[in-house]
């Protein structure tokens, strides 16, 4: 006998609340703002090392810190709030029961039992092997053990989103096609699964290598099939915050997108294409050959970019309709100087979407073409890629979203509003500018994952341009800024939640109303959000070319 | 809004406003301008990744390097006298990589073409030539042919960027390139 399912109404936002939903919610909310402050802490450490004047930790426990980070930064934070997110996306928002809570609790026990077995294992020492983990350098059996018990319950939950879907359907508890932020979360969602799959397939044979039941996995293959869940775990990542980004939105604006069939459309073109476009790991690989290097980072690649450039106009774009529509009419950007700058859960989203298209999005592009690759592969270029799409993009708008769910769940106030105020930028900003400066160190040939860019004890000797040593300075200063950021939010977070008064709904209920009748061809014109898109489009041909031309100086190859 | 159910049920017939459309048709107008760049740096440009590539067991890669050194060895370098190798201009040139050491220092003459074999005889490494900023992936048990031709003369490291272990830092080698006679 199953019990009868607990709805309480949200003061809020008036959405009807399953009371098992909203447990899981939060308890995958929390766990992951945990290991976020445990994962930027090991990132504190790696900076602070990479900083050539402070050189802070011995190279052992440098390569310790920095697999601990990635994985826990990379997968275990993005995944836990994921979960969390799916679960918001599917109960909450078409207001049904979650499918099967039991299952939900058995997912999180697999998912915390998976990142706490392999912490474990990568803090004794013998498992630095880095988030890529290629073959043949081993880590402890349980390393893998770890990940796939992770991955089974992530998976797990993947399911549980999909039949709250189907539970909503059936049940008739909305009308007509699931919003577009479900769907955004169901395109996360599907990528998930394929990802989980393509890290099982090649992580379980690992596992079978490392006790010694398999004698030889061939290191090439490990490659092809590794990045098949490497780069996708990070499209997950991508479909879920640009899901936030609409639903924050929706939120503060009561913005509708332009075009449901524009914007949901881009989406497709990430689940249809983006997974085959994890070559771009593989450019300079031996082994490959030019067509099928080239085949999936253009066809694949290629058509998925134009999905993420879509969002980049859609998403500023339906809020400039909406702040229109209000009356910041006034030249091309009244609506955006006067948006709430004030408030986290704007500035957070606000700056994510722009630092991941200029920092993360010109960047990854460009890096992903096949000859441009040979001056960026392993160079210091890519962590500075993937800090501004993770860390300055998904991670920053994850805190903006948390902002608005601590009152909507918690029933709680924020504790110290005015430093929460600022924390967007120190987080944001700081962010932005180390990726920046990593990639300009890793142009001059800094590489990635090294202890000691003055090869102090090396056989031969060699010295970086006196500019790669200043730029990973700067890298070194912003990261504790950005740390700063980082600590803020998850002191106000806790804070507000353990200690924060109860959050008094306001009187009418404050779900902003759909702002007049657009979604279709009558809405109100956005110039402004399409001069920052032709601004976003002229940054991203010159960089590109100026790519092109430093390539085309140095030593000729074949 | 986008946290609730499309107004229109079939949301998939409404017209798109004009600014939309504008930008889909200049970001696919984009995209396939980049995906003509890499073939056509395939027939126009000079820097481009080989095709080439053999298994090869790692005993039978060391003896090759072996032999190499062998024939070409002109002296010894750094303290752990890593032998220098000349080899003539056109000729096939091995580099080997292991834990943790770039094997042996090239002498190349700038402007000249070398088929590069490199190689790893245990884990993966990164092959990065600094500061002309070349960076390849090195596999144990696949032999991969680069022709290259250096277009600055001077000393160039050779650092392995790819995480290959306690040591790592210190994998680093050198390929000297002097100006042709």
């Amino acid at each position: 006998m199953v019990a009868k399912p607990v709805f309480r109404t949200c003061g809020f936002t008036g959405l009807k609340i399953h009371d098992e939903a909203e447990k899981l919610i939060k308890i995958n909310a929390v766990t992951a703002i945990v290991v976020l402050a445990l994962g930027g802490l090991f990132g504190l450490l790696v900076a602070l090392t990479r900083w050539p004047t402070v050189h802070l930790l011995p190279a052992d426990l440098f390569y310790l810190a920095l697999t601990a980070h990635g994985i826990d930064i990379l997968i275990v934070w993005c995944i836990f709030f994921e979960v969390a997110l799916m679960y918001f996306a599917s109960a909450i928002l078409l207001q049904s029961r979650l499918a099967t809570p039991k299952m939900g609790w058995v997912a999180y026990a697999l998912m915390v039992l998976g990142a706490a077995i392999t912490n474990w294992k990568v803090l004794e020492g013998n498992s630095s092997v880095m988030m890529t983990s290629y073959v043949p350098m081993q880590a402890d059996p349980l390393f893998y053990v770890g990940l796939i018990l992770f991955a089974v319950g992530a998976l797990i939950a993947c399911f549980i989103f999909l039949g709250t879907l189907v539970v909503a359907k059936a049940e008739k508890t909305y009308e007509g096609s699931i919003p577009l932020v479900t769907f955004g979360a169901l395109t996360a969602c599907i990528i998930a699964i394929y990802t989980i799959s393509s890290g099982a397939i090649i992580l379980i044979p690992t596992f079978l290598w490392s006790v010694g039941l398999i004698s030889h996995i061939d290191p090439l293959m490990y490659k092809v099939v590794w990045w098949g869940m490497g780069h996708s775990s990070q499209q997950i990542n991508v479909a879920a915050h640009i899901a936030v980004w609409y639903a924050i939105a929706a939120i503060l604006f009561g913005a509708k997108p332009l075009s449901e069939k524009v914007s949901r459309c881009a989406y497709l073109t990430y689940i249809f294409f983006l997974q085959i476009a994890s070559a771009h790991h593989l450019l300079v690989e031996p082994g490959l050959s030019s067509a099928y290097k080239i085949f999936n980072t253009s066809y694949g690649m290629y058509l998925a970019v134009l999905g993420s450039m879509i969002h980049g106009l859609t998403v500023p774009g339906c809020i400039e309709a909406a702040q229109r529509r209000r009356g910041f009419n006034n030249g091309m950007f009244e609506w955006l100087r006067k948006a709430p700058w004030g408030n986290p859960v704007f500035s957070g989203m606000f700056l994510s979407l722009i630092l991941f298209g200029f920092l993360g999005g010109i960047s990854g592009v460009t890096m992903g073409v096949e000859q441009i690759n040979i001056m960026i592969h392993n160079t210091i270029y890519v962590p500075g890629h993937f800090h501004a799409t993770v860390a300055a993009g998904t991670t920053l708008a994850f805190m903006a979203i948390t902002y608005f769910l601590v009152p909507v769940l918690f029933g709680r106030e924020l504790v110290m509003p005015g430093l929460a105020k600022l924390q967007p930028y120190l987080f944001g900003l700081g962010m932005g500018v180390f990726s920046l400066f990593m990639m300009g160190a890793g142009t001059l040939g800094v590489s990635r994952r090294h202890w000691d860019m003055a090869f102090s004890d090396a056989p031969h000797a060699f010295a970086h341009a006196p500019a790669a040593f200043l730029m990973m300075g700067i890298v070194g200063v912003s990261a504790v800024v950005a740390v700063v950021g980082g600590a803020l939010f998850v002191l106000i977070i806790v804070g507000s939640v353990l200690f924060g008064k109860p959050a008094v709904p306001p009187a009418p209920a404050a779900a902003p109303s759909p702002v007049a009748s657009y979604g279709n061809a009558d809405h109100v014109a956005v110039p402004g959000t399409f001069a920052l898109a032709l601004l976003f489009l002229t940054m991203f041909v010159l960089y590109y070319f100026v790519n092109w031309k430093y390539l085309a100086s140095t030593w000729i190859m074949s | 809004m986008s946290i609730t159910p499309p107004e229109q049920k079939v949301w998939f017939n409404e017209p798109v406003e004009k600014t939309e459309v504008v930008w889909v048709l200049i970001a696919l107008t984009w995209a396939l301008i980049m995906f003509a760049m890499m073939p056509l740096w395939h027939l126009k440009g000079t820097q481009n990744m080989s095709n080439e590539a053999y298994r090869i067991q790692p005993d039978v890669y060391q003896a090759r390097v072996d032999a190499f050194v062998e024939k070409y060895k002109v002296g010894e370098e750094g303290h752990a006298k890593t032998p220098v190798v000349r080899p003539p201009a056109g000729s096939d040139v091995y580099m080997l990589a292991r834990l943790w050491e770039w094997y042996p220092v090239l002498e190349l003459e700038k402007g000249k073409s070398y088929r590069l074999h490199l190689s790893s005889i245990d884990w993966q490494h990164g092959f990065s030539v600094q500061p002309a900023n070349i960076n390849l992936q090195v596999h144990p048990g696949i032999d991969e042919v680069v022709t290259i031709t250096p277009t600055d003369s001077g000393d160039f490291g050779i650092i392995c960027n790819e995480y290959c272990g306690i040591g790592h830092h210190t994998m680093l080698g050198k390929i000297r390139v002097v100006a042709g006679k």
